[in-house]
């Protein structure tokens, strides 16, 4: 147990879709201006538990702390609050295609109501560039972005009211390494701008050493480590090891049923 | 297999459906009358619903006109009351075929949109997206295409019942002689207000069972692009089912009183 402050503390994290068994009595806690990176195999409910943190999702049991207050099965009212506090990349970006890029920046912000308009659009563009986005982009469609050009707007739509946590959801997954270089710089950078406490998740080992400074492993519905990223090569676990190795031989077994 | 775990699965399925959907309803409807109310969004449903359904509308009620005074004219010669023609002309469309011709025509266009362009949010993270900033996606999305519907179906319909009965109008005139003035006289004469009332009400449920049908299964949908066709095939099926089935339903009503 760390003596610093805990920004999330999660205990004890159940969660079951039928007999699917997701996450089994989860624990982690992410100090203030820690950016945690949780590693884990296909499947194994990183996301789901990023549901759970955000209240996408309930968990069955267990309780789930941001800022040293309860979130799991408060009303909507108490859950916006802190979400106000809370920027997200989806893993699919989640931009809204019935608006315009910009707008799709400018949405968290516009929330508030002393945001107006144009002062909304003044700031949307700022958080483009700050992503390395050109002002001609700012009037396209998300439909008419590529992959890269999707993450990034997602992005500057993350970190558009400068909040406390970030979360992310696979940032470089189905980038070219160019491109997933930049997306993880380009984090890293923000996050430090910010000071913002992050959460990011991933399969993306080289990804996760750039952005994170502790990293988690989860399998079976647990983590079953945690350290500094230095720490990852020497970790003295095997599932651990099977995974930064990406060996199919070991103790992690994967549900894969041939045809 | 046991034949009556089966019966009594299939129950319980149809049971949890009817709550869903009832649930669903009741969220909608509230969302419907509690601020905040995104004005621009309901303006552009309207425009959608209403003005761009205009033309399609349009043609299915001329058509339906004019094929109703042929029909008529040649069953009613055979017993020499060819002068019905221009009552069972503006009776059948305003309380009947406006209102369900239009549903349907409605239901194909918008409700299959609404499913889609919901459903597709929902399978790539956008109604996700949404309910982590602030906005509940019952407001944004749900409440403007409801009440857009509800306010602009009835339109569609009186629109739909002036250029059915100038369907029916033009072929009694120009290909079966009947006099103008005579025909105009004998359409006035048998309209009723409540025939025209009883098919706006008509109307308004069913763009209420249209907008439910497509956000209901845009909504809950699941799993990629097929989850998407799914929904949308759903949400028109369902939705002209319900339309047929209440349009008895009312018209037993409307007898009734
Ligand atoms: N809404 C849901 N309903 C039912 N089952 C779900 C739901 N969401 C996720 N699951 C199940 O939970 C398990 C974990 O899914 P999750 O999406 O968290 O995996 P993941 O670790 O994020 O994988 P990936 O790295 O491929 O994104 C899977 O078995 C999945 O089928
Ligand atoms: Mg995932």
């Amino acid at each position: 147990m760390s003596l610093g402050f805990s920004k999330i503390s999660i205990k004890n994290i159940h969660k079951a879709f039928g007999n699917n068994i997701v996450l089994d009595g989860l624990n982690l806690e992410i100090q203030k201006g820690q950016s945690m990176v949780i590693i884990g195999a296909s499947g194994t409910g990183k996301s789901v538990l990023l549901k759970n943190i955000i209240g996408l999702l309930k968990p069955d049991q267990g309780s789930i702390k941001v800022n040293g207050e309860e979130t799991v099965g408060v009303g909507w009212n108490r859950k916006q609050k802190f979400l106000k506090k809370v920027g997200i990349l989806f893993q699919n970006a989640g931009l809204f295609d019935s608006l315009t890029v910009w707008e799709n920046v400018a949405f968290p912000l516009m929330q508030d109501k002393s945001f107006d308009r144009k002062r909304a659009q003044k700031k949307a563009f700022e958080k483009l560039s700050e992503v390395g986005l050109a002002s001609d982009t700012a009037n396209l469609m998300p439909a008419e972005l590529s992959g890269g050009m999707k993450k990034r707007v997602g992005l500057a739509r993350a970190i558009a009211t400068d909040p406390e946590i970030i979360l992310f959801d696979e940032p470089t997954t189905g980038l070219d390494p160019i491109m997933g270089e930049i997306i993880n710089e380009l984090i890293v950078e923000k996050v430090q701008q910010l000071g913002a406490t992050t959460l990011s998740i991933t399969h993306d080992i080289s990804s996760a050493k750039k952005i994170g400074n502790k990293i988690a492993m989860i399998y079976g519905g647990k983590i079953i480590w945690i350290g500094e990223v230095s720490e990852l090569n020497s970790s003295g676990n095997k599932y651990v090891d099977q995974f930064i190795q990406g060996s199919a031989e070991g103790p992690i077994q994967m549900d894969f049923k041939p045809c | 297999m046991n034949p009556f775990a089966s019966i009594g699965r299939t129950v319980i399925a149809f049971a949890n459906h009817i709550g869903r959907i009832t649930i669903f309803t009741s969220r909608s409807l509230y969302h419907c009358f509690t601020p905040p109310f995104y004005w621009h969004l309901l303006i552009r449903q309207i425009i959608e619903i209403g003005f761009y359904s205009l033309p399609v509308v349009g043609m299915t009620a001329i058509f339906t006109g004019m094929v109703l005074a042929l029909q008529s004219y040649t069953g009613f010669a055979r017993f020499n009351a060819e002068g019905a023609v221009a009552g069972v002309v503006v009776l059948s469309i305003t309380r009947e075929l406006a209102p369900v011709l239009a549903g349907l025509m409605v239901s194909g266009r918008i409700g299959a949109a609404m499913a889609a362009e919901i459903g597709t949010m929902s399978v790539t993270e956008q109604l996700d997206a949404l309910k982590t900033l602030s906005t509940d996606p019952f407001k944004y999305l749900i409440a403007p295409r409801i009440i857009a519907g509800i306010l602009m179906l009835p339109i569609l319909v009186l629109v739909a019942d002036i250029v059915g009965v100038f369907g029916g109008y033009l072929i009694s005139i120009y290909k079966l002689g009947f006099n103008s003035t005579i025909y105009l006289e004998r359409t006035w004469e048998i309209l009723e207000p409540i025939d025209v009332i009883s098919g706006l009400v008509k109307a308004s449920v069913f763009r209420l069972i249209i907008s439910l049908m497509g956000c209901f299964h845009g909504y809950h949908s699941r799993g990629g692009a097929q989850g998407v066709g799914a929904a949308t095939t759903n949400a028109v099926v369902s939705a002209s089912v319900l339309i047929l089935a209440f349009n008895y339903v009312i018209t037993e009503l409307y007898f009734a009183i």
